[in-house]
């Protein structure tokens, strides 16, 4: 495994642009350069600043630099049968730590385990004035300082460079084993939404195609158990049905047509847009494919109380990520010039200006 | 260390015009200017920080919030929001020319949701009453500080408050979806989403634990989660804590997060007993409480296996809790530590340092040799799991010299913590306790880059000022050495 130290160079060509007022890109594996909204700059590649810093396996923490391949660290935490309990998805084989965590993504896990953001510590920074911060830790507990490591995540690299991140990780379950019914998109929300007050192990519940798929993971005994009374028919070898959800390959997320991220509660009934859906996160993470106009989609969500994010294809350059209401938008600006006040930080890719 | 006088500016004609304008805004008995009526606020949990506000507002609706924030915003004066007043590092001390905000009158429950597992609360509901509400859908809220009888949401949010569980359940950060805020400037703000997440930056996440640096919290929603099928606690006594804590870490590496686990000295083992006749062996070194909880099949898989990691690891006598009643017997006395300690010293003085777990035998070690020096006797109660400690420096603060002692001797804590790579605080907050100990855990840098983050909330800084972030110009005087993550400030010394 490769492992260097490259923060004082990033440090510098961090200064220089400053100097220069040249606007940066900041790239890592490049695998998830089609999220977000186009942003114009000088490439600043992190992806050579690499290698795990620290992991003991009895402090569940893991340290590692922003250019670490995930798929290595993801081998690194199974030798010790630990985990990245968010299950990332990688979208492209050279994704990497620090994208993952500027991008804020999450898999199939997350609704029952914890986001991204949720197993981050701390991490190490370059801001906007080219200096570098440690902000968190690598203990579960601190309140010392603003969470300004958790402020990183998902904010696309706009708020600084992000060298260094501390996480969370979690023992792998014993066993896991997955289920298939088939159902109506209604009743498998209305199974989703029942299960959130039962006592079992699941640990990924998604929807498709007129099927339901249950995940449960635990001890051999929990899992077990917990199958016997749920039921519905065992699927073989469903890690493959899981990676495929998790990393966008199943067909129809293939499609010409836009994929949509709608974010609802997830009880909301099945909405009414014409596309072709996909339920994740027990119903609180949708897909959309369709063509519809994106108005009209975030004016049905933002109905039941919901957010759209146009995840893939469609124009790189309009309101890609849900818009702010107008006194948020005036604290994020606010809060992009306490980072970066040359505003050289991948500008625009959430929002315009930002 | 009772501050009486804070030396802040007092504009006395702007001060009547506040009041005046206050009462203007709110019914008579929710302005407070009565010494006796201020009395009450002087304080939160941390008692030795003593002060009384110029006023205290009591507000009910989230409007007369909006109006009070634009009052203080026009006539430039400070504002202190405060819960239940149950805090532990001072962070609603108030202000001598500042408004006292109480969120005391919001304690109503907005709803309850158990098709999305999810509650709306007003700021001033207690903790336990969420639960205690949810529990008829079989659901709870998971965050329980050992005030949550008391504490309340709002407080809770901006504190960050952990509790017992937060190894496995996290703390209040990851189980909030929602918050309704009120800016200095009056502005009423939407921050997160009924969604598990939501656009932009993650403002949820930086208001959790800002200490009501940024705005004031006047709803919360929080995610509620399916109450175990089962929770099953074990007690382990051990002859010597290193050995206890070896343990800790066996159970971990074991793959098994419990969703409790909890350590205790003999001199805290010794209190809480006297206290709260939980059972404890009083003849051990250390005990250990670990609960697991899960479905029926998962628990009894993992007691099996952890009763045989306790036994590996040196425990002399390992218990499991006959029932629900011993379990909450066993959990009592770890729960009333704090009052139980308050009981056999005349004051006590609780620490809340985090270190990586690996370390706690030379923390513990250092700590016991300080404790010599100092002839000062500690308690030690620590949240294993998630390497949160407890030291609990016993003394008297009517003998001459000794709080001074104390506070000496806690400083050093905190600065081995720093050292170790861990944090000053883990669950308390900075407030005004810790704001020098700060200077010891970030750089100017870094504090510059806080200072901006609230600037960004409260440009002309009038939230709880004074806290939280000190002033570059502070740490300058404080003196302390900078400790950055783990980088002793001299690595060729012997520490042990």
């Amino acid at each position: 495994m490769l492992e260097r130290d490259i923060s004082e160079t990033l440090q510098q060509q961090v200064q220089k642009a400053i100097g220069n007022k040249t606007l940066l890109k900041i790239e890592c594996g490049n695998s998830k350069a089609f999220l977000g909204r186009e942003s114009h700059g000088e490439t600043l590649d992190i992806s050579a600043h690499c290698g795990i810093v620290e992991h003991d396996p009895r402090e569940l923490v893991l340290t590692a630099r922003s250019g670490t391949p995930l798929k290595e660290i993801e081998a690194a935490l199974a030798e010790s049968g630990q985990m990245l309990a968010f299950e990332p998805p990688h979208f492209g084989v050279n994704a990497t730590l620090g994208g993952t965590i500027a991008c804020g993504l999450s898999g199939p896990r997350r609704p029952f385990y914890g986001s991204a953001r949720d197993f981050v510590l701390g991490c190490k920074l370059i801001n906007g004035k080219g200096e570098i911060l440690r902000v968190g830790g690598q203990v579960i507990k601190n309140v010392a300082g603003y969470d300004v490591s958790r402020l990183m995540v998902g904010a696309y690299g706009t708020l600084g460079v992000l060298l260094e991140i501390s996480l969370k990780v979690l023992p792998r379950p014993a066993a896991s084993h997955t289920s298939m019914q088939e159902c109506t998109p209604a009743e498998a929300i209305s199974k989703m939404s029942h299960l959130l007050s039962q006592p079992v192990p699941v640990d990924a519940a998604c929807y498709h195609a007129g099927h339901f798929y249950l995940r449960l993971s635990g001890s051999e005994q929990a899992v077990k158990y917990a199958h016997e009374h749920l039921g519905g028919e065992v699927i073989e070898k469903s890690e493959l049905f899981w990676h495929a959800l998790r990393e966008h390959q199943l067909p129809f997320l293939g499609s010409a047509n836009p994929l949509y991220r709608v974010m609802v509660k997830p009880a909301v009934p099945p909405l009414e847009i014409a596309g072709e859906w996909l339920l994740d996160w027990g119903g609180a993470q949708r897909w959309l494919v369709s063509d519809e106009p994106i108005a009209l989609i975030r004016e049905r969500v933002a109905a039941v109380g919901g957010h759209v994010t146009q995840f893939r294809g469609g124009a790189n350059n309009g309101e890609i990520f849900q818009p702010l209401a107008a006194p948020l938008l005036v604290i994020h600006q606010r809060l992009k010039a306490s980072f970066d006040p040359h505003g050289i930080f991948n500008l625009g890719r959430i929002y315009a200006n930002l | 260390m009772s501050v009486s006088e804070d030396g802040l500016p007092c504009n006395r004609d702007v001060h009547e015009d506040l009041i005046r304008k206050l009462r203007k805004l709110l019914p008579p008995e929710a302005v407070l200017t009565d010494k006796e009526d201020l009395r009450p606020f002087e304080c939160d949990g941390l008692s030795v920080y003593r002060r009384l506000p110029l006023v205290v507002a009591l507000p009910e609706t989230v409007a007369q919030v909006q109006a009070i924030m634009r009052l203080c915003h026009a006539l430039q004066v400070p504002v202190v929001a405060r819960g239940a007043g149950t805090g532990l590092s001072g962070g609603a001390l108030p202000l001598s020319n500042g408004v006292l905000l109480s969120l005391a009158k919001f304690k109503r429950i907005l709803h309850i949701d158990p098709e999305n597992a999810m509650a709306t609360l007003q700021p001033g509901v207690r903790n336990l009453a969420i639960s205690e509400a949810a529990a008829a859908y079989g659901l709870y809220y998971a965050p329980d500080p050992s005030s949550q009888i008391a504490c309340t949401i709002g407080g809770n949010v901006a504190e960050n408050s952990g509790g017992v569980h937060c190894l496995k359940y996290g703390l209040t950060v990851h189980n909030i979806l929602m918050l309704k805020v009120v800016t200095i400037e009056g502005e009423l703000l939407t921050i997160g989403a009924e969604t598990l997440d939501s656009s932009g930056y993650d403002l949820l996440a930086l208001m959790s634990g800002s200490e009501g640096m940024l705005a004031v919290i006047v709803e919360v929603t929080v995610k509620l989660l399916a109450k175990p099928e089962r929770a099953q606690v074990l007690l382990a006594a051990f002859d010597d804590v290193f050995k206890a804590g070896e343990a800790v870490g066996a159970i971990i590496a074991a793959g098994i997060i419990p969703a409790g686990l909890e350590m205790m000295d003999k001199v805290a083992i010794q209190a809480a007993e006297d206290f709260a006749h939980a059972g404890y062996p009083c003849n051990a070194e250390a005990i250990l409480l670990c609960e697991l909880d899960g479905t029926n099949a998962e628990v009894s898989e993992h007691v099996m296996k952890v009763r045989k990691i306790l036994h590996q690891n040196g425990a002399t006598e390992v218990r499991t809790a006959v029932n629900e009643a011993e379990r909450q017997l066993f959990w009592k006395g770890r729960k009333s530590a704090f009052p139980a300690v308050g009981r056999i010293s005349p004051d006590y003085y609780c620490m809340d340092g985090t270190i990586p777990r690996r370390q706690l035998p030379h923390v513990l070690r250092q700590i016991s040799l300080w404790s010599e020096e100092y002839g000062l006797p500690v308690a030690n109660v620590f949240h294993a799991g998630d390497g949160n400690l407890h030291p609990l420096i016993l003394f008297d603060a009517n003998k001459d010299g000794e709080l001074a002692r104390t506070e000496e001797f806690g400083q050093r804590i905190l600065q081995l913590c720093v050292e170790m790579g861990g944090s000053i605080t883990g669950e308390h907050g900075v407030g005004m306790e810790k704001i020098n100990q700060m200077c010891i855990q970030f750089n100017s840098a870094e504090l510059s880059q806080f200072h901006a983050v609230k600037a960004a909330f409260d440009p002309d800084g009038l939230l709880n000022p004074g806290k939280a972030i000190p002033t570059l110009q502070r740490c300058a005087e404080f003196g302390a050495m900078h400790v950055h993550h783990g980088q002793l400030s001299h690595p060729e010394l012997e520490r042990f």
